[in-house]
This record gives C-alpha cells, sequence and structure tokens, in this order.
C-alpha cells in the first residue's frame, strides 16, 4: 500500500480550497498548506492574534516583533492586509465568516468530533489556546493528518478516547493515505491515494467505510 | 487641560493593593506591556489575579513575577510552552491557580465586561471538559455554553501612540488583547512608545478611545522593534 508525503497532501488541501477564500491554518502541519496557494487564486490567510492578508514568514531585515502570527512566528503582510483585535478576530470565526480552516489533530471521530489540544494524561499541564475555537470556527474545517499513529493505530476512529476539542464540528479529514468525510453520515472515502484499496482502509482503521 | 500622562511606570502603578486582580495585554512578544510587568515586580503587591494570555516565558517579565511568589491566580488560554518551566513548577507544587479559557472565550468574557454584557452563550467548548459544570442551551438548533465576564481592577497594555486624552493607537499584530482589556478594568495603564500632541492622532485612526485609558506613560521607541531578540518560539498543538 502507498500513500502519499506530507508536501503532497498539502498542496491536495490547498487543491480544495476554492479560490476566493478566507482561510486559517492552524500550527505545525497545516501551515504547510500556504506553500501552496499561488497568489492568482486570492485566497487571503486569516491569524487568530488578529491579522488579515497574512503573507509569508518574515526573514532578516522584514522581522517586526510587532507582526507575528498565532504560532509566534515572525511573518509579513500583503497589500490589502487589516488588523484588528482579539474579540473582533475570534468573533470573526465564531461568526462563520471564514470558509475554510485547517487543524491537526490526535484523533477525529467519525461524526465530526475532534480531540487535538490535549492527550489525557492526568500529570500534563492543560493548555487550550485558540484549539477550541478554531474547531468550531470555519463553514469547512478540515484535518489534516496522518491516519495511523507510529504505534500504527488508526487516529480516525469510532469514538474520540482522548478529550475533545469540539463535537462534531469536523467536515473533512485528509490523511496520508486516503481523504474521508466525516459528520452526522458516518465516514466515507473521498479519494484513497496511491494503490491504496477501501478493504485497507477498513482494515488499518477498523471502521466501517463507505465509498 | 485633562491629561492622563503619567511621569514614569512608578508612578502609574503605585496605587495597586494587594488582592488586585490585573489584566496583562499581549500576545507572545507583541503588545507586552513589558515595562509594566517589570514595575509590577518592583512595586511588590501580592496575591494577585492575573488575566493573560499565557503564564510567563522564561525568567522575565510575567514568568518573574510568578517566581517571586506574587500570583496566586491566573487566567490564560495557554499557560504551558517550551519555556513556561516557573508556571509549570507552581502548577505542579499546587501553589497557583489556573483558570484555564479557551483564547476566543477570554477575549469574547473580557470584551463583554467592558460592554456591560451580564453573559453570552457561546459554541466553543461546548461539549468539553472546559465546559463541565456550565450551563448550556440549544438555539436554533446550535448547542451554547454560558459564559460570564472577565473583569479586572487594573487592566496593564501596550500601545504605539497615545495622546494627553488617552487616545491610544496600535501597530500591528500587537494590537490583540489591548482594546478590550481597556474596556474591561476600573483602572487602565497604557505604556506607550510616544506620546504626541494633541490633534496629532488623526481621530479616524483611533483604536482605543481615551474614555477607557486611566493613566499613560511613554516609555521610548522600544529598542527590541529594531529586530534583536525575536522570541520565534511555537506554541499550539503539534498535532
Amino acid at each position: 500500500m502507498t500513500g502519499i508525503n506530507r508536501t503532497e497532501l498539502a498542496a491536495r488541501i490547498a487543491a480544495d480550497i476554492p479560490v476566493g477564500a478566507y482561510v486559517n491554518l492552524g500550527i505545525g502541519a497545516p501551515t504547510l498548506v500556504a506553500d501552496h496557494l499561488p497568489a492568482e487564486r486570492n485566497i487571503t490567510l486569516h491569524t487568530e492574534n488578529g491579522m488579515l492578508g497574512m503573507g509569508p514568514a518574515a526573514e532578516g531585515d522584514e522581522i517586526d516583533p510587532d507582526l507575528i502570527n498565532a504560532g509566534k512566528i515572525p511573518v509579513t503582510e500583503l497589500p490589502g492586509a487589516s488588523y484588528f483585535h482579539h474579540a473582533d478576530s475570534f468573533g470573526m470565526m465564531r461568526g462563520g465568516h471564514l470558509d475554510v480552516c485547517v487543524l491537526g489533530a490526535f484523533q477525529v471521530s467519525v461524526g465530526g468530533d475532534l480531540a487535538n489540544w490535549h492527550t489525557g494524561a492526568p500529570d500534563a499541564i492543560p493548555a487550550v489556546g485558540g484549539a477550541m475555537d478554531l474547531a468550531i470556527g470555519a463553514k469547512s474545517v478540515w484535518v489534516m493528518m496522518d491516519l495511523l499513529t507510529r504505534e500504527g493505530v488508526s487516529k480516525l476512529v469510532e469514538a474520540c478516547s482522548y478529550p475533545l476539542t469540539g463535537v462534531g464540528c469536523v467536515n473533512r479529514v485528509y490523511t496520508d493515505r486516503a481523504v474521508f468525510a466525516v459528520g452526522r453520515n458516518g465516514a466515507s472515502v473521498i479519494e484513497a491515494f496511491g494503490d491504496t484499496t477501501l478493504d485497507e482502509l477498513r482494515e488499518l482503521t477498523g471502521l466501517a467505510l463507505t465509498e | 487641560m485633562l491629561s492622563k500622562l503619567t511621569p514614569t511606570v512608578a508612578d502609574a502603578l503605585a496605587d495597586i493593593p494587594d488582592g488586585a486582580t490585573i489584566m496583562i495585554g499581549g500576545f507572545g512578544r507583541a503588545g507586552q506591556p513589558v515595562e509594566l510587568i517589570d514595575q509590577l515586580l518592583v512595586q511588590g503587591a501580592t496575591n494577585l489575579t492575573v488575566i493573560n494570555n499565557n503564564a510567563g516565558n522564561g525568567d522575565t517579565g510575567l514568568a518573574a513575577l510568578l517566581a517571586a511568589g506574587r500570583v496566586s491566580k491566573i487566567v490564560c488560554s495557554f499557560p504551558r510552552q517550551t519555556d513556561s518551566h516557573v508556571f509549570d513548577g507552581l502548577y505542579r507544587a499546587g501553589k497557583i491557580e489556573l483558570e484555564l479559557v479557551p483564547q476566543g472565550n477570554l477575549a469574547e468574557r473580557i470584551r463583554a465586561a467592558g460592554a456591560g454584557i451580564g453573559a453570552f452563550f457561546t459554541p466553543t467548548g461546548f461539549g468539553t471538559t472546559l465546559a463541565e459544570g456550565k450551563e448550556t442551551r440549544e438555539i436554533g438548533g446550535r448547542n451554547y455554553v454560558l459564559e460570564y465576564p472577565i473583569r479586572a481592577d487594573y487592566a496593564l497594555i501596550s500601545a504605539y501612540r497615545a495622546d494627553q486624552l488617552g487616545n491610544l493607537t496600535y501597530r500591528k499584530t500587537s494590537r490583540n488583547f489591548g482594546p478590550v482589556m481597556a474596556a474591561a478594568a476600573d483602572v487602565t495603564v497604557a505604556q506607550v512608545d510616544r506620546v504626541v500632541g494633541l490633534g496629532e492622532l488623526d481621530p479616524e485612526s483611533v483604536i482605543t478611545p481615551g474614555i477607557f485609558v486611566s493613566r499613560v506613560v511613554e516609555i521610548g521607541d522600544r529598542a527590541w522593534l529594531a529586530g534583536a531578540d525575536v522570541t520565534v518560539e511555537p506554541e499550539g498543538a503539534e498535532a
């Protein structure tokens, strides 16, 4: 069985983002999606610390400590950028004004529940940041993750065992093996990568996936 | 003529009593009122409740205040970071109380306090451990959690320019919590790079109107804006 690598997956996600969309890319792997959004597609990136029209990471003389993204990385501004305070920024998300949000995850359930903020370990210091806001913060919420953990356990599950970030909030799951739709009707396979088959995906996940 | 200009950070924070609730602006280094936080350490008030997005980094600023045992409770969204060892130690030792609030709920609860809202229903956090014990309601087919305002005795914020009436402008993403915190505290202290003459701020560009600001301290252009010592510490789920 074959799959695709992270760069290819980022490009695959980018290809699904509609022209002209307002998009928030979560911290970690989802930021790679930005490398595959050419200017002519007119996609505007939102960063929840208070900016629309975010440009690429800042380098050298471009670095300005007053201009950072949600991951606290120095970034640049594009022509047409705007700044706003935190309550407006999260209101923009909560109010359903963003078209797409792409997030990482520990687990996603077939019903669209998301777990990505806490492993549930009793000695872990909890930290949530904007994870719960992002989970419900766009018209479409997509997850980008490996299908399996390093131990070979499926991260697409019947029900999340980790503490939830949001309930029924994820629409689509992009993995290295396949793209899945999740939600009220359960999980189905939108596209399998390489020579991956539906039966293999059912075996790997232990789920009754549909086509 | 009314003037909120205060000569030094020491004057601006002199009356903070023990047990005060204090909002501190900033997200990462952007918008952090560095000089005011340092003065809070010097000033000596203790048993403080601090409201901030994070719980201190490294050994300076808010982390130093925590290390000095001056903070009994912190309300924040993201305490755990790679260099939050001071908070981590206090939390594990049971020496500091934590109220963990999703970032958008934190911002909106602060905004609500400043806007006179009694409470509000938000979808953020519904069905999670952070909503346990809270009132919920289904409205229009969607589930919401009841959240209450967060106010403070003092707000310490950082802005870019001010006039003597306390009108403020900000710079880029350093705006973050400043405008909502300014409105949510009994006394708001703004440190600014420069104070300009009355009439020099374009009224159309004022972000925080002076009515929300009690005291203004000019600290001069920030040396680190030149690019020195830039924090690039990522935070967030590395899933």
